[in-house]
């Protein structure tokens, strides 16, 4: 049976089991590389996407819970010639090592801005708690997060 | 209908970028470029693009943009123009694996060497079509110029249409350091664009037409055995296109990754297994350590005939447990196996040696074998990567036609990596009445901190070869010798003793899979040295700094922890058992890399450790590019303190227990603390390996912390409030 739901601002229809794995469905079926599998099992992040605008683990959640919201990826925020500004702020603090992290952070972090735009330091390493980085990149991470919070500020002044 | 990548790229409006994985890419073709190629390193085209063949891998520490910085420099281009292809054994240099931290060493002097070449060459045409000298030109951005004018050539108008062909030379002129203007800037990674972007930048991103979907289910324990097994009702299941089954070599391969992964789990139910209930006691591995099966092995002795006069000898033992490299990415592997040629997409270290591992294992012709690397998340030494690209190999074999993709689950991931060697260190020195140490008596014991599967000889430390039918015999464990050391590295301390033995003890008996993980032995044996110079320095009641710069002769050494002590503001630490502690930690990696003082500041309350900030002072030589370079000292920080603080492989006489990030935790977002990073100023000194140099200071500055902090002293990792 097709599921339709929004993903990135276009309405897609699939036609898998309801029980696939949203994550599977985003990699496998419409090829977005943003989400990975990191663990299955809900417990470090690298999968997350938002689901009505809610940082939710995509690897444990069966597609059918997205029919009918809105899903939105890592690109679903920016490319390269209309970047997010968290993707911009990724960027210019340099902050990641390997980057296999960094998708589910940018989502979460995106979840997070969109509804406290002016975190203080400690918000955000809390929003990011539930989020492994192996590689070290953390202080980095926050610096940016707090970079685009703060220029996020800037363009609505 | 199921929308495809192409119908919802097309319906979003959004263009597909170039797919730029190695090992898929189609050749573009535009026109009749030609090329001017050195050997198998540098290829500059027509089209005003170069190319760099690496030699070494990318895993996100930055070698990629800092070699290309190497080659814009010495060809005078532009950065920008500079791409990278990673490893391809049909194409790349041969440079082995990608460890120790020598790839700016290694891998650098050739590739500045070929670009020089390069300039050269092209310099020369340029000189003979407008029959001037070659000395009264130069180059800006691939732009001939005599003097300051503009002729009408180009790098890439002297290429024109021609192939180029030139085989690499030993002999030529290179750029002085004080012309750079490329290299030693920060200049932003080639690859983070992309990893933001959501653009293919990983080997997970790679989908080959028709591909299939493996997962593998691996025995309860190492060396458990099939009982039983019952794979019938899982070849009925939907999706589901083969049950492999060879000896303990178990696997499902189906149409979705989805339907792999439920068939293995099902799968795992209907198998017994036979435990052999052979790994020693949890809380006695370091009795085990101490008393299994081991070879000793001298790694270092010094004697001087001065009399000693009376001296209290002072003794301490260290301890660290067996710990995962628990990359993000669970291993994976695609591999295709069509009319006798095989091709394995890796993100091991090393395409070279896997590429004759599998030869071996799978009985082919290194020939008909094509290793290809694409990266991964960080791996950090070596991880399950080579064993996952055997696993895929072996399945591609027996499943021939289309490209199969193997995936570990966190679960093959944490109980299947080879670990970094749980170790016990007893130190015993003797120091004389000024607190000077005048002889240092040094003990360890450590399992094998090396088992790649290193090309035929080594193979059979796969996981595949072990577990099928007929397992491929065990290769004897390694020893690392010195001056690197295995086990041993940075046992031997940089200090200035008059007398002393570093024995090492290698452990041969094999309870679990052990390999390199980042620093090997350093990690360890750096934490067990600052540790009792701290503790000599205390008896002593001598500032910690102060007590190690009166045992030291090393210039650099010096001057790094005389910078540090400015850094870290040193003079204002705070009294003894307040509470807040700040702590040192030293080491030059491998007493031949670089040199690395980190000081922590920490604060013990309510029973929590709380890490405050991290001062770190390090001398490379030349910086190749300084944000990069801090970035791979701040992660080796995070990463220690990681391991320090949180981390070691449970288990019990079964099996492992550490199977997931809950009973396998890790430093969040929460505990990490603020980082500064400061080089020394050697840009006239040749560069040396940095990714691994901050993993010891770190976990003795924490150790040195927590003992200035409470009073309490720890001697075994990890450590607690």
């Amino acid at each position: 049976m097709a599921i339709i739901f929004t993903l990135n601002g276009k309405s897609v229809s699939v036609d898998v089991d309801a029980q696939t794995a949203l994550l599977e469905v985003l990699r496998n079926d419409i090829e977005l590389n943003g989400p990975k599998f990191g663990c299955g099992l809900a417990q470090c992040g690298a999968c997350a996407v938002l689901l009505d605008g809610r940082s939710v683990r995509s690897c444990v959640l069966p597609v059918s819970a997205a029919a009918g919201k809105s899903v939105t990826t890592l690109e679903g925020l920016g490319n390269a010639s209309d970047p997010h500004p968290l993707q911009s702020a990724f960027i210019e603090e340099q902050a990641l090592q390997c980057g296999y992290c960094t998708s589910g952070i940018i989502v979460t972090a995106a979840a997070l801005l969109a509804k406290n735009a002016s975190p203080a330091e400690e918000d955000v390493k809390k929003e990011l708690s539930g989020h492994l980085c192996r590689c070290g990149a953390q202080a980095r991470m926050i610096r940016a997060v707090m970079r685009a919070a703060a220029q996020l500020e800037g363009s609505e002044s | 209908m199921t929308v495809t990548r192409r119908e919802f790229l097309q319906a979003s409006g959004v263009l597909v970028v170039c797919f730029a994985l190695p090992g898929c890419t189609r050749e573009t073709t535009a026109g009749k470029a030609g090329y001017a190629r050195l050997g198998n390193r540098l290829r500059i085209n027509a089209n005003g693009t170069v190319e760099l063949m690496l030699g070494k891998v990318e895993f996100g520490q930055g070698i990629g943009t800092a070699l290309a910085q190497m080659v814009a420099e010495e060809l005078d281009i532009d950065f920008g123009r500079v791409h990278l292809s990673s490893v391809d054994t049909d194409r790349s240099p041969d440079e082995s694996y990608t460890f120790s931290s020598i790839s700016i060493q290694q891998s650098g002097p050739p590739t500045r060497r070929a670009a020089a070449q390069a300039r050269g060459l092209l310099l020369t045409r340029a000189a003979e079509r407008l029959d001037q000298p070659v000395d009264t030109l130069r180059v800006v951005d691939g732009e001939v110029l005599t003097g300051n004018v503009a002729t009408n050539l180009n790098y890439w108008r002297l290429i024109g249409d021609e192939e180029i062909t030139i085989d690499l030379t030993e002999q030529v002129m290179l750029k002085s350091v004080s012309d750079y203007s490329i290299v030693g800037r920060s200049l932003e990674r080639i690859d983070i664009p992309g990893k933001v972007f959501g653009d293919a930048s990983f080997l997970q991103d790679l989908r080959l037409p028709n591909m299939v979907h493996a997962r593998v289910v691996r025995p309860a324990a190492e060396r458990a055995s099939v009982k039983t097994i019952d794979t019938a009702k899982i070849e009925k299941l939907p999706g589901v296109l083969s049950v492999v089954r060879d000896g303990n070599f178990i696997a499902v391969i189906a149409e979705r990754e989805g339907q792999a992964r439920r068939a293995a789990n099902l799968l795992r139910e209907t198998i017994s297994w036979v435990l052999p209930s052979d790994l020693p006691d949890s809380d006695k591995i370091y009795q085990w350590l101490r008393n299994a099966e081991s070879r000793e092995e001298p790694v270092a002795s010094r004697s001087s005939e001065s009399d000693v006069g009376s001296t209290t000898t002072v003794k301490a033992s260290y301890q660290r447990p067996f710990q995962a490299h628990a990359s993000i990415s669970p291993s994976a592997a695609i591999a295709l196996y069509d009319n006798g040629k095989l091709t394995v997409w890796s993100h091991a270290q090393g395409m070279y040696p896997l590429r004759g591992a599998i030869a071996q294992v799978l009985g082919m012709d290194i020939e008909n074998i094509r290793c290809v690397h694409c990266e991964a998340s960080g791996c950090y030494g070596h991880n399950g990567a080579d064993d996952a690209a055997c696993d895929a190999a072996a399945l591609a074999v027996k499943f021939p036609g289309r490209p199969v993709r193997l995936q570990w689950e966190r679960r093959d991931e944490m109980t299947w990596e080879p670990y970094g060697s749980a170790m016990h260190i007893e130190i015993s020195a003797d120091v004389d009445e000024t607190g000077t140490v005048r002889a240092w008596d040094y003990d360890l014991w450590s399992c094998p901190h090396s088992s790649r599967p290193r090309n035929a000889e080594q193979s059979g430390n796969l996981i595949y070869a072990q577990h099928r039918a007929a397992p491929a015999e065990l290769p004897p464990p390694q020893s690392i010798p010195q001056p690197n050391g295995g086990a041993d590295r940075n046992a031997v301390p940089l200090y200035t003793f008059d007398n002393m033995d570093v024995v090492k003890h290698l452990v041969t008996d094999r309870p679990m899979r052990v390999s390199a993980l980042r620093g090997l032995g350093a990690y360890a044996n750096v934490f067990a040295i600052e540790s009792f110079m701290d503790e000599l320095a205390a008896r002593s009641q001598e500032d910690a700094i102060a007590y190690r710069l009166r045992h030291l002769d090393d210039e650099r050494a010096i001057a790094v922890l005389k910078r540090l002590m400015d850094v870290s503001a040193w003079s204002r630490r705070p009294p003894a058992g307040s509470g807040e502690g700040w702590g040192i930690g030293f080491a030059r990696f491998k007493n031949r890399s670089a040199w690395v003082g980190v000081v922590m500041r920490v604060i013990v309350k309510n029973g929590n450790i709380s890490l405050q900030h991290a001062s770190a002072v390090c001398d490379a030589g030349l910086i190749i590019n300084p944000d990069g370079a801090g970035a791979q000292i701040e992660g080796g920080i995070v990463q220690s303190a990681s391991w320090t603080l949180k981390e070691q492989i449970r288990f019990d006489n079964d099996r492992k227990q550490s199977v997931d990030w809950v009973s396998y935790p890790i430093l969040g977002f929460d505990e990490t603390p603020t980082i500064t990073v400061d080089f020394m100023e050697r840009s006239n000194q040749p560069s040396l390996g940095i990714g691994e140099a901050a993993q010891g200071p770190t976990a003795a500055a924490i150790a040195n912390a927590l003992y200035h902090a409470t009073g309490q002293r720890q001697r075994r990792l990890p450590l607690s409030a």
